[in-house]
């Protein structure tokens, strides 16, 4: 751990600014959020992933980090370091999983997916992409969206078809995601469903 | 209908200004300090820490000082606040049998291997109030001193002696397990021993105590003997994800009791020897004894007896155990209930005048 | 979120040295007070720069045991933990995690860890504590033979009944 990159300068301050838009991305599926990170990770891990983990994991939130990221160095002690979260192989330990190459599949059905009891318990997939917009693009709809949004990821993240397809298979279990691209992110929690239009 | 009536801020301000001064006390009384608090009242800031569930000694006197030596205040402030602060992990179970000793007796074993010591005990005093220590008397004599010899920190277990015959049921230790976390999760029935045990350690003393008496009395008997309770600080370790390795956070004094109890066996299991377990910050034996006690007798489901008692009703047990829930349903009664009340107060004149209709004769001969 | 509480133990390391040398010195600055770690500053005089990686914090670690003390683990209670980490100019990290509240104290104790694994300054450091090291084991070994002096000594009384 030589050159340890910073984490947020104003720990309390910068979290609740990346919670407040995390709660609201997802509490507006697909509406774009604007996040602002300071933060300088170790690449390929973008400042709006590092954001999020630095924000959301805990000692108590275990990490998955995606090939890319995993065989990045200085990625897994820059985490561990500034959330004490255990960085973990195994994805159905994840409580957060770190997606810095979206051209990449997932394995979904490995990641926690939550209980009957306790749907909650499951993997939140945090995917970065170079770009988010809200014109023209898949519809989406459910709960949080008054009639329908619209969202364009580019790229389109390739795993996100496998989780759609999941989500509608075993819900109220299921996986929430979090797209990132520089300077915004969006929110598509298991409840959100894409329309078949555009 | 819900009506939010206002005021009383003027007064609510004077009473905390009052509450201040009555806190002080005498001005021409030199105040309290927090540090004297700590030093000189050890054991009740022990009891703060083992029913606040907060290791800072510090603070509890602190709280005690603010609480005008209210116990359950005292404890209500370091809880509320512990939710502060963040939380760095969870320790590695602290090893017991490294404890360095301050009292270790056995009422099972005389001549057991590191030998009964005392320690700083009320035990085999008189109970004679010692008015030298009103009058400001001379300090203490110097503690006696002595060889402390190859004996100190070898300190088996009593309970090992017990193991090695294969007399006591053998503890399990299976680590891969989760552990529960009441904090984490809201308890749930039936509970696991590991959530018992958290409930316990932070009980109020004086509900445990009572629980643990009553098994005694013959309320679920379970024949227990103090195989064992010691006194003494213990190294905590913690393992930070960044650093990797377990980083020694510094001691602790906790107070461990070990209860051996008299089992009849089951079909599955022979006659033994089976355990309660109690283990407490500070030097706090009453507790830990009590604990051990209640803890033993809420394995009655897992040990195949009969639950009939109070102390073996584990939903009855840990719903009541903790004193800060306790109190909060109990005080909450004095918040205002006005809107509450006069809808009772309507019930029952409609009730009366009912009774009225339905039996005329005796109330209106009163009325008359 | 995913349930993590494994209660299983810390990965077998490698004997390392430094480690144990590490742990060492962690032990003595949790167990010594402000005062104890600015003398031991002090007489180093370690005049390089300090980066804070993190400011000091207190936080909360839960505490286990075991039941029947060598069983299965179980949360007792927390206790208040402060933390700290630096990096010296010449690169070394250090941490401190130490029960309390004392940030400053915390602080100290990460520059010291950082400087343990210094080649130039480890061993002066380990040096600089043999003082607290000293006074340390003399408080323990008074409180051992204090309470040494409350073991009891049985006597075994005979009755003449057999003669």
């Amino acid at each position: 751990m030589t050159a340890l990159a910073h984490g947020f300068g104003d720990p309390v301050t910068d979290a609740q600014q990346v919670f407040h838009a995390a709660m609201n991305a997802l509490a507006r599926p697909g509406r774009p959020q604007p996040l602002t990170s300071g933060l300088e990770p170790p690449r390929p891990m973008t400042p709006e992933l590092a954001a999020i983990a630095l924000a959301l994991a805990d000692h108590e939130a275990p990490i998955w980090l995606d090939p890319a990221l995993a065989a990045a160095s200085g990625a897994a002690d820059f985490l561990r370091f500034h959330t004490g979260a255990a960085v973990v192989a195994d994805p159905g330990r994840a409580a957060f999983a770190l997606i810095a190459d979206p051209g990449m599949p997932l394995p979904v059905e490995q990641f926690a997916l939550g209980t009957a009891e306790f749907p909650d318990r499951s993997t939140t997939l945090v995917i970065a992409v170079e770009d988010l917009s809200d014109t023209n693009g898949w519809v989406l709809r459910g709960p949080g969206i008054a009639d329908r949004q619209s969202l364009l990821a580019a790229p389109w993240p390739h795993a996100l078809a496998d989780i759609v397809r999941l989500n509608s298979a075993v819900f109220p279990r299921g996986l929430d995601v979090l797209l990132a691209a520089p300077g915004r992110i969006v929110g598509l929690p298991r409840s959100t469903r894409f329309v078949e239009e555009i | 209908m819900y009506v939010a009536v206002k005021g009383g801020e003027a007064a609510i301000d004077n009473a905390h200004r009052l509450l201040a001064h009555e806190r002080r006390g005498d001005p021409s009384v030199p105040e309290l300090s927090v540090t004297q608090v700590s030093e000189q009242l050890g054991l009740l800031v022990d009891r703060v820490m083992t029913e606040g569930s907060l290791y800072d000694r510090a603070l509890a006197a602190l709280a005690l000082k603010q609480a005008r030596g209210d116990l359950i205040e005292a404890v209500f402030l370091v809880r509320a606040f512990r939710t502060t602060l963040p939380r760095f992990g969870y320790s590695q179970p602290v090893d017991t049998a490294r404890m360095e000793i301050r009292r270790r007796i056995s009422a099972t074993y005389k001549d057991l291997p590191g030998g009964q010591v005392l320690g700083p005990t009320f035990d085999y005093t008189h109970r004679l109030l010692d008015f030298m220590l009103e009058a400001n008397g001379e300090p203490p004599q110097p503690p006696a001193e002595a060889d402390a010899g190859a004996a100190e920190g070898d300190m088996p277990r009593v309970t090992d002696l017990l193991d090695a015959e294969g007399l006591i049921e053998p503890s399990s230790a299976s680590d891969c397990d989760t552990v529960g976390d009441l904090t984490r999760e809201p308890l749930t029935f039936p509970a696991d021993r590991d959530l018992r045990l958290q409930a316990l350690a932070r009980g109020d003393e004086g509900f445990i105590l009572a629980l643990g008496y009553s098994t005694q009395r013959g309320y679920g008997r379970t024949h227990p003997f103090v195989s064992e309770v010691r006194v003494g600080e213990v190294a905590v370790e913690l393992v930070p994800e960044e650093i990797g390795f377990a980083v020694p956070l510094g001691r602790l004094t906790v107070t461990e009791c070990q209860m051996v109890n008299q089992f009849k066996g089951s079909a599955a299991t022979p006659p033994q020897f089976t355990r309660g377990y109690g283990l407490v910050f500070g030097q706090s034996e009453r507790k830990a004894m009590a604990m051990s006690l209640v803890d033993r007798s809420l394995r009655a489901r897992e040990l195949g007896e009969d639950a009939v008692a109070p102390a073996q009703d584990e939903e009855f047990v840990l719903s009541h155990a903790d004193n800060l829930q306790a109190t909060g349903f109990v005080e909450h009664l004095k918040l205002p209930h006005y809107v509450d009340f006069q809808a009772e107060l309507d019930l029952v004149r409609r009730m009366r005048a009912e009774h009225e209709a339905n039996h005329p004769y005796p109330l209106s001969e009163a009325a008359e | 979120m995913a349930p993590s509480q494994s209660a299983s133990p810390p990965p077998e390391l490698p004997r390392d040295p430094m480690v144990a040398r590490r742990q060492a010195v962690m032990a003595l600055c949790a167990d010594g007070t402000l005062d104890d770690l600015e003398a031991v500053m002090d007489a180093l005089a370690y005049e390089g720069a300090v980066e804070d990686l993190r400011r000091p914090e207190t936080g909360l670690v839960m505490v286990r045991g075991r039941m029947g003390g060598d069983g299965n683990p179980f949360n007792f209670g927390e206790a208040t933990v402060t933390r700290a980490a630096v990096r010296l100019q010449s690169g070394e990290t250090g941490f401190a995690y130490q029960l309390g509240r004392d940030v400053k104290k915390a602080r100290l104790a990460a520059i010291l860890d950082a400087l343990v694994q210094n080649p130039r300054y480890g061993r002066e450091v380990e040096r600089a504590m043999d003082p607290l090291r000293t006074r340390l084991a003399g408080e323990r070994s008074t409180r051992e033979r204090r309470t040494a002096a409350t073991r009891v000594n049985f006597f075994t009384m005979v009755r003449g009944e057999d003669q």
